[in-house]
This record gives structure tokens, sequence and C-alpha cells, in this order.
């Protein structure tokens, strides 16, 4: 039993069948990722997972319960945390406080009417985001409007605020699309010592094969809203339905 | 039966001005994404325009007729237009009867005037703007405008009558097989209905059938893409909002004949218009249009007797009623399309 | 200090100072000087000062903070004013019942709305507020007029039963009051040709006024305040980080509705009157206006915004031609009638002119509003500062 478990899931948009009878199981704590061409569902299927789209038949489980019909805050806070893939953060805030705000959603759940009290008075949440930020290397960038960072500042911080969530399972979608070499190779680096660190189940959809053969433990390859193949990286390379799935795609595996 | 005939007549003419203002302000939000407060100004402009080509042609100087006297014996100081020194009694009068028509002419070049220099000079900097920020601007100029027409014209409604062949009432009754006189309705208001459609059909056509309409379609449908082809969809844009400056120009001009025009009537229809637009869907032009008919034929089937004695003050709330529920129920309007103003 | 920093402490002192020594403040100049017109040091007007700094107070929490631009916060401040004049008719002429009941009748009437009205966002809210207010006032003009009083508005009568307060003494007319002081004595201190006005009235509404703005501070600094703005710069992030945004924002809405109908309970418990013509919409756009005038999302932008309006709006209107021309007396005539021609339009009856155009230029070229202004003018003058090291400290 995986913690996350998808059966035979569909989803139409109109005539378009964006998946088909999609079967995926992920252990816990792996880093799995699911690749495949443009247009191959990832994106469906992930918006599948965390809420954003229901689908039109099959189920998603997650620990157990089912996460059909709930909305993206519900599940989160059953423990999906998502990573976009421009980095949504809260612009016109500081970067402390946008570290704080997932702290006070672990603490307080999905609504609480602290109105009166100060944000500097409540110690043990303050204290949390403080050594989150210093970990993730942000500290001295707490008083900064978090709009103003760089791309892979904001991309740490959008990560960071999903981590001091204590997930049990990170999505991240296409986490280093638009990003140059450098800092997808943090960015790599930062991932592997999450994964060393934490005991955290990772998914991550992705185009750039560098980093899902960095990173990846389990490979799922989607094409055409279905399933092609799962296996283990040093598997997939190679494998001739991968090849298949991929012509006419220029990409280096 | 004569009853709900005479309601559905009588929700056409308000149906109308809707109608054409909800036109006007879905054309701009549809090809600027400016959500436009001072378009019921427009809308108040247009009847002025009326009111001051009537002004200018009745414009008079002052002649001693020898003829007449005055209740002291003294000859009668008579106000003479200079129209009617040039053209002659009979065509004078005749004009001057026939000046709300007329004033079409002078309104449109007026109209679409103040609405290149408004977006020029003002619109144009708001495009990349938050919603908020272009509500409260257009806001303050529609405060701005009436003002100004204060200042110039009073604050009282100006009767400003249709030329006297349109005066009397059409009895529709009597046409249908109907009783005489259960079916009763002003020449005027025909007038204004057949215009409206008249613009609005116009309006249509050019968007159908010009190339010029056919970029600006496509534009409201996907302003990047149009961008990319390199098409300057900015100046077309600027050019659409005259055009919409003066289709509510127009339909104000009209109108001033059925509601004497006062400084603030725009802020009224302002309001309904939008919700006009909101329930025909934003962006969606022929939303717009079949929400303000339905909208104006339902407000004075509320405010019929037997309904009133039903649900009393019902007419007072009705379209914002259906608003209400058509946001909740079909959050894009009627005809309105996926994708906008979603975020 | 009361659980505020430091900073936040100095800013209540100082709005403190600034509401109880209003009668000093606002009447600088000696009666019966030229000057005397700029004036505002009078009961009646301190007393809307400080009532719609305590309206656009609220507006703040919701617009300031979440960026839901609601355009029907009028109806709030009309159905606390009704709710607070049917208090003074059916139970007493004491406030304080007037004032708890429209609090509570405009919380209940603007949950009800919010909760609706959230449902969307953007313009769409916008509109649907805007809806609502519209239908309240329809409804105030026609079907309700039993509990409205329609277009002649209503006021308490000599008649009204009053249980708590019983029968008046003949010939005297009802008049609100605080535990037996009355809302309108005003006792005046004479110093040489000053004078100056102590209202019992005015000093309620800015004690209730220094509550609320506490209250405001502390809501800020809350992690709910943070929540909501939250809401204003990301919903898509604050969804996927657990949090559901629908009920702080209604929570807002609600705060501020209540706000709203608090400044319409004080209004009738200063003036004991209420017309409908309160709610109509263009109201709910000045309290926008107030708003984003003297800084949305500022703590003390909306209290200047709103008293700045209010100011202008006594001294401008008052402004007539025979002022004008006293103003440019010195001035050659022909000099005097141009700039007296110039200026009329704007003054006097005017003074919707002069607003909208303040609303136009505010919005294009300060959207942050006075403070912002000022924080522009206060970086120019320590700019200035560091450049030559003299002059005087910049003036805050």
């Amino acid at each position: 039993m995986g913690i996350l478990e998808v059966k035979n899931v569909n989803k139409r948009f109109g005539g378009l069948q964006a998946l088909g009878n999609v079967n995926l199981s992920i252990a816990e704590n792996t880093v799995h990722a699911i690749i495949g061409p443009n247009g191959a569902g990832k994106s469906t299927l992930l918006n599948c997972l965390v809420g954003k789209l229901i689908p039109d038949t099959g189920s998603v489980m997650f620990d157990g319960q089912s996460v059909l019909g709930r909305k993206p805050y519900e599940i989160n806070q059953m423990g999906i945390s998502r990573v976009f893939q421009t980095p949504e953060i809260f612009g016109d805030l500081t970067v402390m406080e946008n570290m704080l705000i997932p702290c006070f959603a672990k603490r307080d759940g999905a609504f609480s009417l602290h109105a009166i009290g100060s944000v500097a008075s409540e110690k043990d949440v303050f204290e949390k985001a403080k050594q989150m930020l210093s970990d993730m290397k942000l500290y001295d960038k707490r008083e900064m409007h978090a709009s103003s960072m760089s791309r892979g500042d904001k991309r740490r911080l959008e990560i960071a605020m999903c981590l001091s969530q204590e997930p049990r399972l990170l999505l991240l979608d296409e986490p280093t699309a638009g990003m140059a070499r450098a800092d997808t190779n943090n960015t790599i680096d930062l991932l592997k010592q999450i994964k060393e660190e934490r005991d955290i189940t990772i998914a991550i959809i992705e185009h750039d094969m560098h980093v899902v053969f960095s990173l990846a433990e389990r490979i799922t390859v989607l094409a055409q809203g279905t399933p092609l193949v799962e296996d283990t990286p040093d598997n997939i390379k190679g494998h001739p339905k991968v090849k298949e799935a991929y012509l006419g795609e220029t990409q280096t595996v | 039966m004569d009853a709900i005939l005479l309601q559905i007549l009588n929700g056409l003419d308000k149906g109308s001005a809707y109608a054409l203002i909800a036109l006007g302000l879905t054309l701009i939000f549809g090809t600027l994404g400016v959500v436009n407060f001072a378009h019921g100004a427009l809308f108040m402009i247009g009847a002025f325009c009326a009111v001051t080509f009537t002004n200018l042609l009745t414009w008079s100087h002052v002649v001693i007729d020898d003829t007449r006297k005055d209740f002291l014996g003294n000859p009668m100081k008579v106000d003479v237009p200079y129209i009617i020194d040039w053209f002659g009694k009979e065509t004078g009068e005749a004009l001057i009867d026939w000046a709300v028509p007329l004033s079409i002419l002078f309104a449109i070049p007026v109209m679409i005037a103040i609405g290149f220099i408004m977006e020029r000079g003002l619109i144009k900097h708001f495009y990349k703007r938050p919603h908020a920020d272009q509500i409260l601007v257009t806001f303050g100029l529609a405060i701005v405008l009436q003002e100004v027409i204060k200042y110039f014209y009073g604050a009282n409604p100006i009767p400003t009558p249709a030329p006297a062949v349109f005066a009397g009432s059409f009895d529709f009754g009597a046409m249908l097989g109907f009783d005489p006189n259960t079916i009763i309705y002003p020449y005027w208001r025909l007038i204004y209905f057949a215009f409206s459609a008249l613009i609005i059909g116009a309006v249509f056509a050019f968007l159908q059938f010009t190339t010029f309409g056919m970029v600006v379609r496509a534009g409201m449908a996907d302003r990047e893409t149009v961008g990319l082809l390199g098409i300057n969809i900015d100046k077309r844009f600027t050019i659409m909002f005259g055009i919409a400056a003066a289709v509510a120009g127009l339909a104000g001009v009209m109108y001033a004949p059925i509601n004497s025009p006062n400084y603030n009537m725009g802020m009224d229809f302002l309001v309904l218009s939008f919700v006009v637009v909101v329930v025909g869907g934003m962006g969606s032009l022929g939303g717009a249009v079949l929400a303000g008919f339905l909208l104006g034929i339902l407000e004075s089937f509320a405010s019929m007797a037997v309904v009133l004695e039903f649900i009393p003050g019902i007419n007072q709330i009705i379209i914002y009623l259906v608003a209400i529920i058509i946001l909740l129920t079909r959050p894009r309007g009627l005809m309105g399309r996926a994708g906008v103003m979603e975020d | 200090m009361l659980g505020l920093t430091k900073r936040d402490f100095g800013l209540m002192v100082v709005v403190a100072i600034l509401a109880l020594a209003a009668p000093f403040i606002l009447n600088p100049f000696p009666q019966g000087s030229a000057m005397a017109q700029f004036n505002a040091g009078y009961p009646d007007l301190m007393q809307r000062l400080v009532i719609f700094g305590i309206l656009a107070i609220g507006f703040n929490i919701l617009f300031g903070l979440t960026g839901y631009l609601s355009f029907g916060h009028a109806a709030f401040l009309g159905v606390g004013s009704y709710a607070a004049i049917w208090m003074m008719k059916l139970l007493t002429m004491n406030v304080i019942p007037a004032i708890i009941v429209s609090v509570l009748v405009a919380g209940l009437f603007s949950l009800v709305v919010g909760w609706i009205s959230l449902r969307r966002s953007g313009i769409y809210f916008s509109i649907l507020t805007l809806a609502f207010a519209q239908m309240s006032y329809a409804l105030a003009y026609s079907v309700l007029t039993p509990i409205t009083g329609g277009e002649t508005g209503l006021q308490p009568k000599t008649s009204d039963p009053r249980i708590l307060d019983g029968a008046l003494p003949a010939g005297q007319s009802p008049s609100a009051n605080l535990f037996g002081f009355n809302m309108s004595d005003t006792s005046v201190l004479r110093l040489g040709d000053w004078s100056f006005n102590f209202n019992t009235g005015y000093y309620l509404a800015a004690v209730i006024m220094l509550i609320v703005f506490y209250l405001s501070i502390r809501i800020f600094r809350s992690p709910f305040g943070m929540m909501l703005r939250a809401v204003k710069s990301n919903q898509q992030r604050m969804n996927y980080t657990g949090l559901n945004s629908k009920p702080y924002t209604l929570a807002a809405f609600v705060i501020s509705g209540m706000y709203a109908g608090l400044a319409g309970g004080l209004l009738v418990a200063m003036d004991t009157q209420v017309g409908a013509e309160r709610m109509f919409w263009t109201a709910s756009g000045e309290i926008v206006l107030m708003t984003i005038l003297g800084g949305a999302g500022t703590l003390i932008g909306p209290v200047l915004g709103a008293g700045f309006i209010k100011y202008m709006e006594n001294i401008v209107s008052k402004i007539n031609k025979t002022v004008l021309e006293q103003w440019f007396a010195f001035l050659p005539d022909g000099i005097e009638d141009l700039l007296i021609t110039l200026v009329y339009p704007f003054v006097g009856k005017g003074w919707h002119l002069t607003l909208g155009l303040l609303f136009m230029l505010v919005v294009i070229f300060l959207p942050g509003g006075l403070v912002e202004g000022g924080q522009r003018i206060g970086k120019l003058f320590r700019r200035k500062k560091t450049d030559t090291t003299t002059k005087t400290p910049p003036a805050e």
C-alpha cells in the first residue's frame, strides 16, 4: 500500500481524454518522478491530486483516505503540500511573514480568529519560522519583500514554506522550469538534502531529465493520459516504449 | 393579454437604453479590459448634447415687433432665433422642432472626441493597474463630468421635447384587435426602440463584416496572440472606445425627450447597466443586449399593479435580485465566455 | 504597552492627543479674524470628523488588508442608523443601547450580504455589494417605509413609547443623552479672542473612535491581520497552504460592517435623525475615497483621509463669491476677477467637483494616499539633510 494510491482515474475535457485509466501508487518515503511529453496529462493528474480538478471516475486515496471532493486547503491540511511551476509566494509580504503563515496554518488549522494578540507574541510559531529560514539560508533576507527576491530564492522560500507544514507528501510541479543550470543544480541539492533529513515522500513532475535522474527512485512515464511504464531510473533509461513516447521531442536521456 | 403586451412595450424603451449603455460597457471591458464607471456619464453627456444643440438652434436676438403690444402698450420685444433669420420662418421653425433628432449629427463627433480624449488621456494609463484602481479613477471622472455639466446647466432637469409629429401615442390595442386605448404607446418610444435596434445592428455588423471589426473581435478573445501578429491593437482599441462613447452618447441624445436630462441621470443608469453587463456576461456583446432587454421588460412587469399587490416593492429591486441570483448560479452570466475576469 | 510595539503605541498616543485636543487644534484662529472661516472646532463638524474616521478605519480592515473593494458599505451605515433610531424610539434616549444595537444589527446584515457576495471576487464582488446596497436603498425608500420613514426619514417623537425613559415633562422634546449628559451640551471656553467648544457628543464619539482605532491596530498586527494580507497577496498560495480564505474574508467583511454600523449609530446619537439617502451608492463611494485618500492598508491613513475630506467639505462649501473677493482684494482688479472666475467653480456648491478631481489625482499620482505622500516628502527631506547636514528636521 503506497501513501498515495490513484486508481482508474479518468478525466475528459469536452472531446479530449486528458487522463485515461490512470493507476499510480507512490510508496512512502520515496522520490517518485512522473515524466512524459507535453500534453501527456501530467499537470491534469497533479491537479486531480490537490483538489483543483475532480476526476470523472476513479479514486485518489491519500494515507487510506479519499481526497476526492475535498478543497485544496483541506487536502493540504491532510498532509499534501504543492510547489508550483512558477513560485507562488506572498509577494507583498516580507520573507518572514511568508514563513509565518504556513507555520500558523500548521498550528491553528484552516481558520482561526487570532485577531487580538500580536504575531510577535506567538513565540513558538515565531521560533519555528526563524529556524526554518536559517535552515534554508534565507534568514538574512527576512525583512525583504518576497517579490523582490531572485527567482532561485523564491523557489527556495516556497519549498521552505511547504516544508514548514511538515507534509507527508510534497508535490513538485516542474520545480526547475526556466531556471539557469546553476540554480537547477542548487535546487537538486536542496531536494536531496531535504530527502536525507526528513521522513518525506516527494512526487515530482519534471521535464528536465537531468533533474529526474538525479533525484528519482521510481519513475512513471505518462503518455497521452495513460501510464506507459513504471520502473526504476536505470530500467527506464533506454526503455523502448519510453523512447517511442518521446520520439520527436529533442530530449537527451 | 393586453396588459402583458403593454408591459413588454413599456419595458422596451428602458431596455433599449440599458442595452445600448451595456453594449458600450462590455465593448470597453472586452477590448481594453477596463471597468469604466464613467460610462453612465457619457450617456448623460449625450443627453446634454441634445440640450446644447437645441440651445444653439434657438440662439436668439431681440427684435422689437411693432405689430404687437405688451401689457403696458409698448411695442413688444420678441426673441427671434438666428436660424429663423437665416433660413426663413418655416424652415427655421422646423429645424428647431427637429432639434433632438438633428442633435445626433452634433453628438457623434462630440462623443467620439470625448471618447478619444478619455482613452488617450486617462484610461490608457490604467490598463496595467488593478481593477480596483480602474473603478476608482473612472468613478472620480464620473463625478467630475457630472459636476461640470451641473456647473454649466444647473441642477434642474431640462425639458427637451421630441418633434411635434411624434408627440402623440400609437394605439396598439386597436391595431391588434383589442379595445381601443388599452395599449397605447408614445410614438417617440417606438422611435427610440427602432433607433436602438438600428445602432445595435450597426455595431454588430461593423464588428462582423469589417476587417477592423474582425481584428477587434480577435483581440477580445485573445489580446496577446493578436498583438504577436504585429497588429497594432492599441490604436484600434482607442477607436473602439470612441465608438462605445458614441453609442452611449446616442442612447442619451434620443433619451432626452423621454426623461428630461439632468446631471445625475448617468449615475442611475450606470449602476443598472453594470448589473446588465454582469447578467449578460462580462465581455459578451450579445449577452449585454439580451440582458438589457430582458431586464428592462422584467422591470416593467414587476411594476404591474397585480404583481405589486402580491410582492410589494418588487419593481424597485427586481433587477438587483436577478443579478444576485445570476451571479451566484451562473457566474459567467447568461452568455459569458470562460476565463473573463475569473481571477 | 497595551500590547503594542513602541511605534504603534506612539501612533496611538498621537491620535489620542489629536482627538482629545481637537477643540483647540481645530480652532487655531481667533474669532472674528479673517482666518476664522478655516476653524473647524465646532461640535457638529468635529463629531463628523471622528465618526467618519471610524467608518474609514473599518472599511480599511476589509479593503486595505484583503483588497476586496466593497461598493456597498453605506448600506451598513444606514442599517446601523435605523437600528439606533428605533432603540431611541422604543427603549430610551440613552445612546448606549442605540449604539450597541446598531453594531449588532449591522453585523448581522453584513454577515448575510458578505456570505453571499464573497462567493465571487474581483469586480463581481464589487458589483454584488453595489447591488445589495442599492437594493437596501430602494427598499428603504419604498416598501419598508413603515420601518424607515421613507423619504422623510425618522426622528424620535414625543409620542414614542420609550419604555425605559418614562414620560417626558410637558413641552420637552426628546434629546439623546448618555446617562443624563445631553449629547448636544457644549461648554465654551473663552480665552481672549479665542473660543473653544467642548461638546459631550464629540467626546463620546472621540473616545469610541480611540477604542476602535486601538482595536484596528491590534487586528493589523495579529495573525488574523496577516492572513488578511495574505488573501490580498496570493489566494492561490493561501489555499495550497491549508488556509480557507473564505472565513477570513467574511470575518473581515463583518468586522468592517460592524464598524460602519457603529458609525451609523453614532451619527444618530449625535443628531437623532436618519434618511435613506445615507445609503445611496455615492455615499459608499465616499467611504472608499476617504480610505484611499488617506492610504489604504495603513493604520493612520483612513483617519487622515476621513478628517481631510470632511474638513475640506465643510470649509470649501462655505466659501462663496464674497469670501473670494475678500481673499483676492489686494490684487489688481483684472487679475482679481480672473482668479475669482477660475476658483469659483471649485468652491461652495462646486465642492463635489473638487472632490472628484481630488479623487482622480490621488488614484493617478498617489495610489498610496496621503501617507505615501508624507513618506515621499519625508524621504526628500532626509536626503537633503544628509546632503547639507543643516536645516530644520522634517515635519512629521
